[in-house]
Order: C-alpha cells, then sequence, then structure tokens
C-alpha cells in the first residue's frame, strides 16, 4: 500500500510523523523578512514621531507637499496605466514604455516650440496646448504601435522572459534613436504665459500647472475606465486579459485587441509626457527612463494587471515620493533626506513585492472556473 | 616519464616567473623611464587626447573646454617638435561611471602622450587613478573639487594637475559676497552629491559660519531628479535670505525655475556656481533667473588682460559664436603647459623618431613655473594646484541664451 523505497525506511500510512513545533518550522529566511517588516515600521513610526513632535514644519507645508505628491503622482499613474493594460493583455511587462513616454514629449516640443514663436501659444493657449497634445499622443502611439508590430508580435509565443529582453532592447534603440534624431542636451520647452501662477482653492495653494495635469490625468482616467469598462472593444480587452485562448475562440479578434492596448496605453503616455513637459519645461533623450521606472512600481504597487491599482499606485508613490522623506527621514535626524527618496520609493516595491506581490488592490486573477 | 614532464614544466615556469622579473624597466634608446616611454615615429602625429563630458545636458562645458585646447592647438601651429598633434578624446558624461569608462579607454591606448580632462571633479575621482595606473598624466581644466589636490589624496593621483582653481577658494569668495554685500544672515545650501557640489557647498557653509551667519539647511538632491518643490518646500520652512546651489545644468535649471513657485521663497536670492555658468543653463532655467547670482571664474578682459581678447576673436572666427562656458581659458592653459612639458623632457634618437618618458613628463609637469598663460601666472604645487585662480560674482540681466555674455550679461558685480 504504500510506495516503500528499496531500503524500506519511509514510513507507511499508518504512522504519522510527529508535528513540528512552529520554533522548529521557523527558517532563517522567514526570520530575516520579519526582522525587515519590524525594521522598516519602527523607522516609519519613530521617524514620524520625530517630524511631527519636532513640530517644526507648519499645516500649509504638509498640504504643499502633498499637492506636489498628486500632481507627480498623476504623471506615474498615466504611465503606469501602459505598463498595467499591455501586462494585463500580453502577460508582459513592456519596458519601452518609458521611452513612448518621452518620445511624445520630444516631438511634441517642435510643435510647442513653433506655436510659442508664432505667438499662438499666448494666444490660444487652449488650442495651441491641444494641439501640442494631440501631436504628441499620436507620436507615442505610432511608435508603441511599431514597437508591438516589429519587437512584440513575432514573439507572442515565445517563452516569458525572450520579450522582455526584446523590451529592453527596444529601449535601448528608442532612446538611442531619439539622440541621433534630436542630438543628445535637452530642449527647453515654452512657457505657457497663462499657466504662471497659483490658485487657491480652500486655502490651499495650487500651481496652476499642476492643476491643469491633475485635472486632466483625472479625467483621462476615467475615460480610460469608462473605455474599459462599458465599450465594445475594452470588455474584449478584459476577456482577452482573462484568458487569451478562449476569448479568441469566442470571436475576439485578438490581435487587434493587443494594437488597441497598446496604442491606448501609449495616447496615455503621450498626455503624461505633455504634461510633465508643460510641468519640468526640460525634456532630452534619456527623460523617459526614471519615469517609466518609476511608472512600473506604481503599477506593482497597486497591482499589475489592474488598472485602478495603477492610478491608485501612481498616486500613492508620488506622495510618498514628496512627504516621505521629510516625514520619515527627518525625524530620525537624517541629514538632506531628500537625497533617499528614490530609496524610500524601492524600498516600498520591495515591501510589497515580498509581503503583498499582488500589490494594495491585488491582481487581477482570473475568476473561479466552473 | 609523468614525473619528468611535470618537473620540466615547472621549471619553465619558474623560469618564465624568475625571467619577466628581470626585464628592465621600459627603455628605448634614448630614454629610460621606471614608468613607460612614448615613443612618436618621424611623420607620425603625437596624440594628445581629452576625456569631456561633451553629449549631455552638461555638454557646453565638455565643448566649451575642447575648443580651448583647439584653438591653443592652432596657436601652436599644429605641430609639436615636428609632428602634427592630434587630438582624440572620449565622453565622460559627468559622473563616475562615465569617468571610469573613458579614462579606461583612453589608457588602453598607449599612443597617448598626455591627457586633458576632465571636467567633472566626480569623473576625476576613479578616472584619474585609471590613467595613472597605465602611466598616463592629466591636467584637468576644470575640476575644482578640494579633495582632488589635498594632501591625503593618496598616491594614485600622483599623476593628477589641474589648471582650475580649488573650489576651497570659490567657496571663500561666494560667502564673502554672500554675508559683505548681500548681508545675507541665514543661508540655504542644496548639493547634488557629488564630490565638486557637496565640496564646495562644505566650503561655503563653513566660511559662512565664520563670518557669523547661520546656514538653516543644508539639502542634498539626484543630479537626475527633476521635482524640486519637496526639497524646497523644505528649505523653506527655515526662512533662510538666500539658497546656494552649486549644481550642474539640468538639476540647477529646475532648481531655479521651482524656487519662485515654492511658498515662502519669493523673496529669497539664488546663487549658484560655475558648473552652471553657461547660456545652456538659461534655456534650462528661463526668466526666473533673471537676478541670480553666480560665483565662477573672472574672465571679464580686465581681470584677463589682451590676450584673451585674442582668443574670444579667434574663438568667433573659428566657431562662429562666443564660449559655451567659464572654462575655456583653462582648457587653453592645460594644453600649454602639457607641450611646454613634452618640449623639455622628449628626445630624438638619429633617425627622427621622438621618445617621451612618462615619469619625466609627470615631473616635469609637477614642476611647471612661472608659465604665462591664459588664465595668468601658472605654478604647480606638489599637489598639482597650478592655478592662478580670480574667481568673481556675477548677476544675470538678461534671460535670452543669444545675450550671454560673461561680464556684461551676467554682470559682474564682485570683487
Amino acid at each position: 500500500m504504500s510506495r516503500g523505497d528499496p531500503l524500506g525506511s519511509s514510513p507507511s500510512h499508518l504512522e504519522r510523523p510527529a508535528r513540528r513545533s512552529w520554533v522548529e518550522k521557523l527558517e532563517f529566511v522567514s526570520l530575516f523578512l520579519w526582522a525587515f517588516r519590524v525594521a522598516v515600521i519602527l523607522v516609519v513610526i519613530v521617524g514620524t514621531y520625530g517630524t511631527v513632535s519636532a513640530g517644526q514644519y507648519p499645516g500649509p507645508v504638509w498640504a504643499d507637499l502633498v499637492v506636489f505628491g498628486l500632481a507627480q503622482g498623476s504623471v506615474y499613474a498615466l504611465i503606469a496605466l501602459g505598463y498595467t493594460m499591455v501586462y494585463g493583455v500580453l502577460g508582459m511587462i513592456n519596458f519601452a514604455h518609458g521611452e513612448v513616454f518621452m518620445s511624445g514629449a520630444y516631438t511634441a516640443y517642435f510643435v510647442a516650440d513653433a506655436l510659442a514663436r508664432s505667438g499662438s501659444l499666448d494666444r490660444h493657449p487652449l488650442w495651441s496646448l491641444l494641439v501640442v497634445a494631440v501631436v504628441s499622443m499620436a507620436t507615442s502611439t505610432a511608435v508603441a504601435v511599431l514597437l508591438e508590430r516589429v519587437a512584440y508580435r513575432p514573439l507572442r509565443h515565445a517563452p516569458r522572459l525572450v520579450p522582455l529582453i526584446a523590451a529592453i532592447g527596444a529601449s535601448f534603440f528608442l532612446q538611442y534613436a531619439f539622440r541621433g534624431l534630436y542630438g543628445s542636451g535637452f530642449k527647453a520647452y515654452p512657457e505657457v504665459a497663462v499657466l504662471k501662477g497659483e490658485w487657491v482653492l480652500a486655502g490651499i495653494r495650487i500651481l496652476r500647472t499642476q492643476a491643469v495635469v491633475l485635472v486632466a490625468s483625472v479625467l483621462m482616467m476615467l475615460g480610460l475606465y469608462v473605455f474599459v469598462m462599458r465599450s465594445k472593444v475594452g470588455t474584449a480587452m478584459r476577456a482577452v486579459s482573462e484568458d487569451r485562448e478562449v476569448a479568441a475562440l469566442m470571436g475576439v479578434d485578438v490581435n487587434r485587441v493587443v494594437v488597441v492596448t497598446f496604442a491606448v496605453g501609449a495616447a496615455m503616455a503621450g498626455a503624461a509626457g505633455v504634461l510633465y513637459a508643460l510641468v519640468f519645461k526640460q525634456v532630452h533623450f534619456f527623460m523617459g527612463f526614471v519615469p517609466g521606472i518609476k511608472a512600473f512600481t506604481a503599477a506593482v504597487l497597486g497591482g499589475i494587471g489592474n488598472i485602478p491599482g495603477a492610478m491608485l499606485g501612481g498616486l500613492f508613490l508620488g506622495i510618498v515620493e514628496s512627504v516621505g522623506p521629510i516625514l520619515f527621514l527627518d525625524g530620525l535626524g537624517i541629514v538632506a533626506p531628500y537625497q533617499l527618496k528614490d530609496v524610500i520609493a524601492f524600498t516600498m516595491l520591495v515591501m510589497v513585492l515580498i509581503f503583498r506581490p499582488s500589490g494594495i488592490l491585488g491582481e487581477r486573477l482570473t475568476v473561479k472556473k466552473a | 616519464m609523468k614525473r619528468m614532464e611535470v618537473a620540466l614544466a615547472l621549471a619553465v615556469a619558474l623560469a618564465v616567473a624568475v625571467g619577466t622579473s628581470f626585464v628592465p624597466a621600459a627603455s628605448a634608446q634614448p630614454v629610460t623611464d621606471p614608468i613607460g616611454v612614448v615613443k612618436v615615429a618621424k611623420g607620425q602625429p603625437l596624440t594628445i587626447a581629452y576625456w569631456f563630458v561633451v553629449a549631455g545636458p552638461d555638454a557646453s562645458l565638455g565643448v566649451d573646454t575642447r575648443r580651448g585646447i583647439e584653438i591653443a592647438i592652432d596657436d601652436k601651429g599644429g605641430k609639436l617638435l615636428g609632428h602634427p598633434i592630434r587630438l582624440i578624446g572620449e565622453d565622460s558624461g559627468c559622473n563616475a561611471e562615465g569617468g571610469q569608462t573613458a579614462a579606461t579607454k583612453l589608457a588602453a591606448n598607449k599612443a597617448i602622450v598626455a591627457a586633458i580632462g576632465s571636467n567633472c571633479s566626480s569623473e576625476a575621482v576613479p578616472g584619474a587613478p585609471i590613467l595613472w595606473k597605465a602611466g598616463m598624466v592629466t591636467v584637468s581644466p576644470s575640476n575644482t573639487a578640494p579633495k582632488l589636490t589635498a594632501p591625503d589624496r593618496g598616491p594614485d593621483f600622483d599623476g593628477y594637475l589641474r589648471t582650475a582653481h580649488n573650489d576651497k577658494i570659490q567657496g571663500r569668495v561666494a560667502a564673502e559676497f554672500a554675508r559683505k554685500v548681500l548681508k545675507v544672515s541665514k543661508a540655504a545650501t542644496i548639493h547634488d552629491g557629488s564630490p565638486y557640489a557637496e565640496g564646495l557647498a562644505g566650503v561655503f557653509v563653513e566660511t559662512l559660519k565664520k563670518l557669523g551667519a547661520t546656514v538653516t539647511s543644508q539639502e542634498a538632491i539626484a543630479p537626475t531628479d527633476t521635482d524640486m518643490r519637496p526639497v524646497l518646500t523644505k528649505i523653506a520652512a527655515g526662512k533662510p535670505d538666500l539658497i546656494y546651489y552649486p549644481i550642474f545644468i539640468a538639476a540647477g535649471g529646475h532648481v531655479t525655475r521651482q524656487a519662485k513657485e515654492v511658498a515662502g521663497l519669493a523673496k529669497v536670492k539664488l546663487m549658484g556656481a560655475d558648473g552652471m555658468f553657461s547660456p545652456d543653463f538659461l534655456k534650462a532655467a528661463g526668466d526666473p533667473a533673471v537676478g541670480m547670482y553666480h560665483s565662477s571664474p573672472d574672465l571679464t578682459p580686465e581681470a584677463l588682460g589682451p590676450k584673451y581678447k585674442e582668443f574670444q576673436e579667434k574663438h568667433q572666427k573659428k566657431y562662429g559664436e562666443k564660449p559655451l562656458s567659464a572654462f575655456h581659458p583653462h582648457a587653453y592653459d592645460a594644453a600649454l603647459m602639457i607641450f611646454a612639458a613634452i618640449e623639455k623632457v622628449a628626445k630624438k634618437d638619429a633617425a627622427g623618431d621622438t621618445y617621451v618618458g612618462r615619469k619625466a613628463l609627470r615631473d616635469a609637469l609637477y614642476a611647471t613655473k612661472n608659465l604665462k598663460g591664459l588664465t595668468g601666472t601658472l605654478t604647480c604645487d606638489r599637489y598639482g594646484d597650478c592655478a592662478d585662480p580670480k574667481i568673481a560674482v556675477y548677476q544675470l540681466e538678461s534671460a535670452d541664451p543669444a545675450k550671454w555674455e560673461p561680464g556684461k550679461n551676467p554682470r559682474k558685480i564682485y570683487p
């Protein structure tokens, strides 16, 4: 009855091995992970307590920091949407997405510059900005669709790592193609006169450019959510992300859905590029790298494959980057805490990956199969 | 027989090991040198290499210094000791990795007689030892971090000299200006973690404290950061009169643009340093830069004399534009120093080939005394500081990059 081995030393099914006490079940790795968890929580609590009790920063300062974080976070959220949708549909991380973001912003610079020189940017700011945004989104979409056709579609059935490497290679290719096209220096976006200055809403200061960024991002995220949930193409996208083969059996054109996914994600990234350029004004060929990584972090934080998760992750990451160094590290007496803001952001990513790999809102796993 | 073979192999290995240790230090007639000798055959070019930041947001610094060398080569007639001078170079990226890569590539090219570089102190920290390991000297026209010529810098930097000022001087001048002229009582600094910025901000803080002012906070950012508003908000809480941010063009542009947007900093004076002294900075910072101060080498004709005016005319004729940064005269002088030293130590043999001993070249460079260059009179001390430093403080009048003219815009206001 029992599959005894030749030496006959395995226990028969009648004997049960004695239950190991929980002390014996502890392994070094889980001990270390617990220690890590405790250490980070201690840093957060002690640091926060130290900062708040020192009381060096009045309320408006915190409000300002949260607003800055939200503005930065919404740019991350828009880029993260592209990562999360492509992962949902294809199961791969499109590492070249940061470059898609850069290509839109960079190409739109020339339009913005021409409009500024002709004076349209000052006379009709809304129309000019819309034109710039359209050019940016169109370029990003074109780059992303080309990328999908050339670099990813031939590898659709390859093992998971192969498209990943292709994505990294595509990222380098795009960076240096743009460097070759436009030079290695930076270009400065023109100032929009009507966007200089700030508004005060309910006692909270918000810069006009940041207000535009926030409003535009929220509108676009809402639009995307409605599109994915209500429209036919959106439903097809959700079907393909749940189960590609069955969706194909149901008559969904998978290739078309993938192209639409890339296009929509890239359009979001192109818009994010214009918003980023509006706020920071410097564009150069390498500008997509760091926002790309941060957006990927945000997407994973919120739950990769989950659209509201990407939005939440982006905003959360932005706020933590803005408020975190002061809140956690200043209270611990660390000098120049903002130098460590990337440490905070990526430590958070590591924590999420270790302790809740499915992210804050959880990965959209397939529903229980009947 | 197997034992015999093993014994034979061992004997051969031993002989080779012992034998190679007896190879004399490189000697090629007629020069013997403990480190190495460069031979330039008759009619072949004599190779000088540069390692500058010629690409990226700080490219103006590298291109400017490279042009200084090119004009120096032109002034020498393009020939040294009968060999045409060939200038090759690598991009060093203004960070440690780039400096390491550039230095490694140059160190592998044994035809290089001497190197000129780097631009950013962060590149020189790993790069200069790599070059010196290969026996190559390097003279920097724009490294200013104090630690590169400090007495405790170590023997790895024995082949390193510079014609740029030491930031101990620049930080002091900037702090004296802030305290005595602007009557600043509270100041804050921002650096970007690089040896240059951290060193300069440190000297500024030290001098300012000695002069009786308080430093409300010393902050740091990463050079690739774009959102400076949280750091500036933190600084604003201390209510400083002046923010000194001796960083580079990209980050400096962001700080300048965003400083006025942060609550509490509307009246704060902004001051930068020579890392941002370029029309590219005006492009990055835009209108908010008007009225800000810069500490930088003194490039006015009153300080540098008529030879500088001639240089400016040659530059305009050759490149069609004004110099892009602050260190072209230092690069010119670095080239002059190297040419003079090579001429001193090089020996020709009967066939017309030239030989340059590397250690002799290094010693000759360190022995440079009273060399009349564009920036002044250069004398090298035993740690490689050769400059005749003249630092000025400027104020920016117009943010139009086309109107860049050191001395007028930005206008020199101190001393």
